[in-house]
């Protein structure tokens, strides 16, 4: 074993990049639940990959096929119900993780200098996610299916004098057809998960070259014992591999729960009118997004101008790309942040979750009016954080990480 | 080999290989991008119907397809044409200004014949497809007994296509070109052949 272990050594540098990454990757002692989020990603992104490859060995990509291969996957194959319904959980829990995991990251601070890149490989990576999200949901060819991605492709026709072309050009027909399911189907399968790899990847790589931030937010580099190892530093494993397995089990307990007993999630992971083949001839009723794309969906709402709308939701995800340079305070932590920041914040976090609800609903004046004030409150954090974090009053920060 | 390189000279092979390289990547990339546009076979699809509409009755909605869009072809009763004209104020773009339909349908009833209305039953929004409400338009539009409103995001339209103010929807609903052969047969996706 040893001989096979210096043999691989002499050829590829495997022990060296074990003990780098993870069996001697110095992380901050004070970890809590809110640093679970990017491990359990990791494991839904391959539960997606897995079933994935599955879903397609039953799959067939085309308008005749798409609704009935379904069927046939859910009634006729072997345990095929599991499996689709593994995936489309998978697609609403890569979400809430996905959303947690970068809600800790504005908690403390894990955005701002050195980790901005960092930042921004999370945001491309949650781009690309979302676009693979939209994709996946055209290919049951259901009728929210064609409907939404009708919806979808339609915001990039609001773009001046390209507008039209460009969705002739996404479409490859002058409606949702057949040739859109199956571009969407080669993107959804290959393209995205493949740059998706690679933006993990690169995350991670980014992650290990200036090391994990922590709820104190303090620079555990800043204090090492002779041997240049961080003195607020644990290694990952076997540390935080033994407790992501903690979170692990929990995570499965809830998302086997889903998988089992509420697979739709009450119409919300699976939408009623899914169940019905898509029909372009008639739009079902209300039209919603699935869930996780509703609090953008409802800022496009609430804009009553076509470009406008698309504008703020546009606007909505460049400003999170460029927060690391909106946030001007040099603290990090919110727990040595100003009371004014904590409102700020939770206020962001209400004003995200409200519009996600608002979303999910039918438009009426009142709702409007309420999807508007909290598109104000969306877009009221980044201006606010701008203008009060250069000079905000913060609390002493403590020189080594606080643990109990 | 002399112990000076000319770093001029290699500076100008490395921006004439990187400008024809790049130029080379750049071209290769257009059959990418051209294979996604409408295939001949979809443009083919795309070819005009022919509709029978003599047996449509005042009032009626009749849905074809074209393009693989749905088109509406409704009958108006006189009194449909009477009240046209009435709520002129409290539509986005009443005299039909934004190029929504060929010239012969720029008129108060935007159509050929006043009573047949031929229009794209596609929201100009978000291309969601509205709802005919013959008698019950009223709940959206106060006055107005009949339009087209669309159940995504709330747009509303007049019998003639003509967006209401205060909705998402930006313009007119679309008339497609179309024509008649005689006084039941028309024909939606060409203009009237030179007669």
């Amino acid at each position: 074993m040893k001989g096979l272990v210096r043999w691989l050594d002499d050829r590829i540098p495997m022990t060296a990049t074990y003990k780098r990454h993870i069996g001697q990757y110095p992380a901050p002692k004070n970890f809590n639940i809110w640093y679970l989020f990017g491990s359990l990603a990791i494991l839904v992104l391959f539960n997606q990959l897995l079933t994935g490859v599955w879903l397609t060995m039953s799959y067939v990509p085309t308008t005749d096929g798409a609704f009935a291969s379904i069927e046939y996957l859910m009634r006729d194959v072997e345990y095929g119900w599991l499996l689709r319904y593994m995936h489309s959980t998978g697609a609403s829990a890569f979400f809430v993780v996905i959303y947690l995991h970068m809600f800790r990251g504005l908690l403390y601070g894990s955005y701002q200098k050195p980790r901005e890149l960092l930042w921004i490989f999370g945001m491309l990576i949650f781009v690309v996610v979302m676009a693979e999200a939209f994709m996946g949901y055209l290919l049951p060819w259901g009728q929210m299916s064609y409907w939404g991605a009708q919806v979808i492709i339609s915001l990039f026709g609001a773009i001046p004098v390209i507008g039209d072309d460009l969705t002739l050009w996404i479409r490859g027909d002058y409606v949702v057809s057949g040739a859109t399911l199956n571009r969407f189907f080669a993107l959804h399968v290959i393209a995205l998960p493949l740059i998706m790899v690679v933006l993990i990847f690169l995350h991670l790589i980014a992650l290990h070259e200036v090391g994990s931030n922590n709820p104190d937010g303090v620079e555990i580099k800043k204090h090492k014992d002779e041997d240049g190892w961080p003195l607020d530093g644990i290694p990952f494993h076997p540390y935080y591999t033994v407790k992501d397995l903690v979170g692990i089990a929990g995570f499965l307990m809830v998302f086997c729960f889903f998988v089992f007993f509420m697979p739709e999630g009450g119409g919300l992971l699976l939408e009623s009118p899914n169940f019905e083949a898509a029909n372009p001839m008639k739009t079902p009723e209300h039209i919603s997004p699935v869930w996780y794309f509703t609090p953008f969906y409802a800022m496009l709402r609430a804009v009553p101008d076509k470009l406008g709308g698309i504008v703020v939701m546009g606007m909505s995800i460049a400003l999170l790309f460029v927060l690391p340079w909106l946030d001007r305070c040099k603290v990090k932590s919110v727990r040595y942040r100003s009371l004014g920041h904590r409102i700020n914040l939770a206020q962001f976090a209400i004003s995200f979750v409200a519009l996600g609800v608002l979303g999910l609903l039918p438009e009426t004046t009142i709702l409007k009016w309420c999807a508007r004030v909290f598109t104000v409150g969306y877009f009221g954090f980044f201006i606010a954080l701008w203008c009060y974090s250069k000079r905000e009053p913060t609390k002493p920060v403590p020189e080594r990480v606080t643990f109990k | 080999m002399s112990s000076s390189a000319d770093l001029g000279r290699r500076r100008i092979l490395a921006i004439t290989t990187i400008a024809v390289g790049g130029a080379g990547i750049a071209t290769a990339t257009l059959p990418f991008i051209k294979s996604w546009n409408p295939s001949v076979k979809a443009q083919a699809a795309a070819v005009p119907v022919e509709v029978n509409i003599s047996k449509l009755d005042e009032g009626q909605l009749i849905k074809v397809m074209w393009r693989g869009k749905p088109i509406w072809v409704v009958k108006r009763s006189a009194a449909t044409l009477a009240v046209l004209g009435a709520h002129d104020d409290k539509l986005r773009d009443p005299q039909s200004e934004e190029p929504q339909q060929p010239k012969y349908a720029k008129n108060p009833w935007r159509s050929i014949r006043p009573e047949i209305f031929v229009a794209v039953g596609i929201c100009t929004h978000l291309g969601c497809s509205p709802t005919y409400q013959p008698d019950n338009f009223s709940d959206h539009v106060d006055g107005v007994t009949s339009g087209f409103f669309c159940p995504c995001h709330g747009s509303g339209f007049d019998m003639a296509g003509r967006v209401f103010q205060g909705v998402p929807a930006p313009l007119n609903l679309v008339v497609p070109p179309h024509h008649y052969l005689d006084d039941g047969r028309l024909v939606i996706g060409t203009e009237r052949e030179s007669s």
